[in-house]
């Protein structure tokens, strides 16, 4: 299964390609996290990234957005090289995206509505009463209409992610990203998200981004699939594309399997050296 | 030795750097404050209540204590002169050009500027800067410059508030409790305060209000994001900032006399 | 709402107690530097010795204060110390005959001018000279002359 880098490089305003990635290298400090990964994501599709804990899949998800810049290579969105949009239309690409954090990040000093309106109030002027009209259509959209009164602090862990995906989607995006969205979750709020992001990718027509290492969540809402590992792109394609692939890496993380091409071993020093070495000591 | 000069050589060049950081980091607060004051006028009074109104308690108390120790110490000092008089004049000018100014930066940096840090550090690490960011929402703009407008305003009435409190605990303890005239501890007060004692007081108040704002916001900004990033950045900030404002005061001290 | 209410009661209580407590530092705590006027002159006047004496002092008249001493130089030609000082306008029938000496106020307080009327018909204007100076009265010179005067009575 050939890595990724098969979207042609022209992009228009209306190529299927909402998203190329071509050549991406990424480093921090002296570890390399991305080298050589090349990703397309078409509009309206559910994505997902996965990979072993580590590879830095969150990180891409900050180069997509601008929130990290790569040493090299480069990212299309809309078909722009957002490495060249300035302060005004870099916040004007954002507004087009819309995030989901793995703890939700709400602002902890504003209540359940207020974080819902925050984007309006501060890119808007609408009035005080459209405002509530839609910080409440969204909140409803999410099932926690009920619960605009309460403060962040008060909220479950589902019930804050439900409501920071109402506030990632009350500007009307044409991008949803999550990040780890079920993560930590019960398997109640784990069913209630999966739905809510198969639901808002096919209801409003957007285009949507997970990244998750939860397998089986993946398989149900997801239309294509990246495997991230080694800092590229390892295998690509529909889940089930993938559980029938027969790439040792693919099948070790599809299946979890505890020892394969991921070692189930730090690296170390040989065992029994290490044993008998301290002993004759 | 080798290895000790490259030490000392990498440690200026961090701390150069670190410095350096922190003007550009200054300028950016100043570039963006009077729009927000201006636009979001709101969002400041919020944090004046925060930094100013919920920090009057301590104030008061503190400001208090310190007035009344200063009558008791001047009293017991200048009655071996025969000069106890002039309590009136060494409270007010201890507390008007020095101890009012400093104390308050000091507790200030306490009450305000660890709540500043601890709170925008938490913002951090629990993503919500990054939240902001991807709102397209500038969070220097919407969270630090209010919360360094609503310090560097509160800082000047605090000290009023403290001196002034102070002066009452100098009169209560003074007057009430020992046997100074109420006549000789103003009148000998008016006498030689200066209107440029009190100008120094006010010059040294907003001078510490910026300065310890600016430390709390940007020690918050900077935190790393775990628990133990943002316990240590609040930490630094009431350290940083009282030795700031300690060094300031003497700088200014110098240069005005 | 509620919340943002109590919010901007407690700051604006806030910061009308700040304002009123800067009002108080800047009204009662300070009495000898309230001089200020609209229009001045200024005078001039040469003394031997001014002791302590520094601008922004006051200038006091039947213990009022009318102005203030704006500069202190010292002359190198007649050796002596020149004080100029601003006198508000509206006591402008000050005689040119009159006496200004330095003084203190209370045992160990500021130094300040005071003037002392003259009889004269002219009274002084914008770039006057005050003739008849006093020096200030400096603390050891009275105790050296005190010493002597006490030693030589000794010996008689």
């Amino acid at each position: 299964m050939d890595a990724g880098g098969r979207g042609d490089r022209a992009l228009g305003n209306n190529s299927e390609n909402l998203i190329e990635i071509v050549d991406l290298k990424y480093s921090r400090g002296s570890r390399v996290i991305f080298e050589g990964l090349n990703l397309t994501i078409k509009r309206g599709e559910v994505s997902a990234f996965m990979g072993p804990s580590g590879t830095g899949k969150t990180t891409l998800l900050r180069l997509i957005t601008r929130q990290l810049v790569p040493q090299h290579g480069v990212i299309y969105f809309d078909g722009l090289d957002i490495a060249t949009l300035n302060q005004r239309q870099l916040y004007e690409m954002r507004q087009r995206f819309g995030m989901l954090f793995q703890n939700g990040a709400l602002l902890t000093d504003l209540s359940v509505f207020e974080n819902v309106a925050f984007p309006l109030r501060e890119h808007t002027k609408l009035t005080n009463r459209l405002i509530r009209h839609i910080v409440l259509t969204k909140l409803h959209a999410v099932g926690l209409r009920g619960a605009a009164d309460m403060m962040p602090a008060e909220l479950s862990g589902g019930m804050a992610r439900r409501v920071a995906l109402a506030r990632a989607m009350v500007m009307d995006p044409e991008v949803l990203i999550y990040d780890e969205p079920f993560v930590g979750l019960d398997p109640i709020s784990m069913g209630v998200i999966v739905r809510l992001v198969r639901r808002m990718n096919d209801v409003l027509g957007i285009t949507s981004i997970v990244v998750s290492h939860d397998v089986a969540e993946v398989s149900t809402v997801a239309d294509r699939s990246y495997l991230i590992s080694d800092g590229k792109v390892a295998a690509s394609g529909s889940p089930d594309e993938l559980s029938a692939a027969n790439s040792e890496l693919v099948r070790q993380f599809m299946h979890g399997m505890a020892d394969g091409p991921v070692a189930f071993h730090f690296e170390a020093p040989n065992y029994a050296e290490q044993l008998l070495g301290r002993d004759s000591e | 030795m080798r290895a000790l000069l490259r030490d000392i050589y990498s440690t200026s060049h961090e701390f150069v750097r670190t410095f350096g950081a922190f003007q550009l980091f200054f300028l950016r607060l100043l570039q963006h404050s009077p729009r927000m004051l201006l636009r979001r006028p709101g969002l400041v009074v919020k944090q004046i209540y925060n930094a100013g109104a919920l920090s009057l308690v301590i104030i008061m108390v503190c400001g208090f204590f310190v007035g009344g120790v200063l009558g008791l110490q001047g009293y017991a000092n200048l009655a071996r002169f025969n000069a106890e008089d002039s309590v009136g004049t060494v409270v007010a000018l201890a507390l008007i050009k020095e101890l009012g100014p400093v104390i308050t930066a000091l507790l200030f940096a306490g009450r305000a500027g660890t709540a500043l840090s601890s709170e925008i550090g938490l913002m951090k690490a629990t993503d919500q800067l990054s939240a902001m960011e991807m709102m397209a929402v500038n969070p220097v703009r919407r969270v630090l410059v209010p919360r360094f407008l609503g310090g560097v305003v509160a800082m000047p009435l605090l000290v009023a508030i403290f001196t002034c409190i102070g002066l009452f605990g100098a009169n209560v303890v003074s007057v009430n409790l020992l046997s100074v005239d109420v006549g000789a501890f103003w009148q000998q007060m008016q006498l030689s305060v200066a209107m440029d004692d009190i100008r120094e007081g006010i010059f040294k108040s907003i001078v510490f209000g910026v300065v310890a704002s600016v430390l709390a916001v940007w020690e918050g900004y900077n935190a790393i994001p775990t628990a133990e990033g943002v316990g240590r950045a609040t930490t630094r900030t009431v350290v940083i900032t009282a030795i700031s404002v300690l060094i300031l005061d003497f700088m200014i001290t110098a240069v005005m006399l | 709402m509620q919340q943002t209410r109590s919010v901007e009661i407690g700051t604006g209580l806030f910061v009308l107690l700040g304002m009123s407590a800067l009002f108080f530092l800047t009204t009662q705590t300070t009495g000898g530097d309230s001089f200020s006027a609209a229009e001045t002159y200024t005078v001039e006047a040469s003394f031997e010795n001014i002791g302590s004496l520094k601008s922004r002092a006051p200038v006091a008249m039947s213990g009022v204060t009318i102005g203030r001493v704006t500069k202190v130089s010292f002359d190198a030609e007649t050796l002596e110390a020149r004080v100029r000082f601003e006198i508000d306008s509206q006591y402008s029938q000050i005689p040119d005959d009159s006496d200004a000496s330095i003084l203190t106020s209370g045992l160990l307080g500021s130094q300040y001018i005071g003037l002392q009327a003259g009889g004269s018909d002219t009274y002084l204007e914008e770039g006057s000279e005050v003739y008849f100076t006093q020096s200030a009265i400096v603390l050891e010179n009275l105790i050296g002359k005190f010493l002597v005067n006490a030693g030589s009575g000794g010996d008689e």
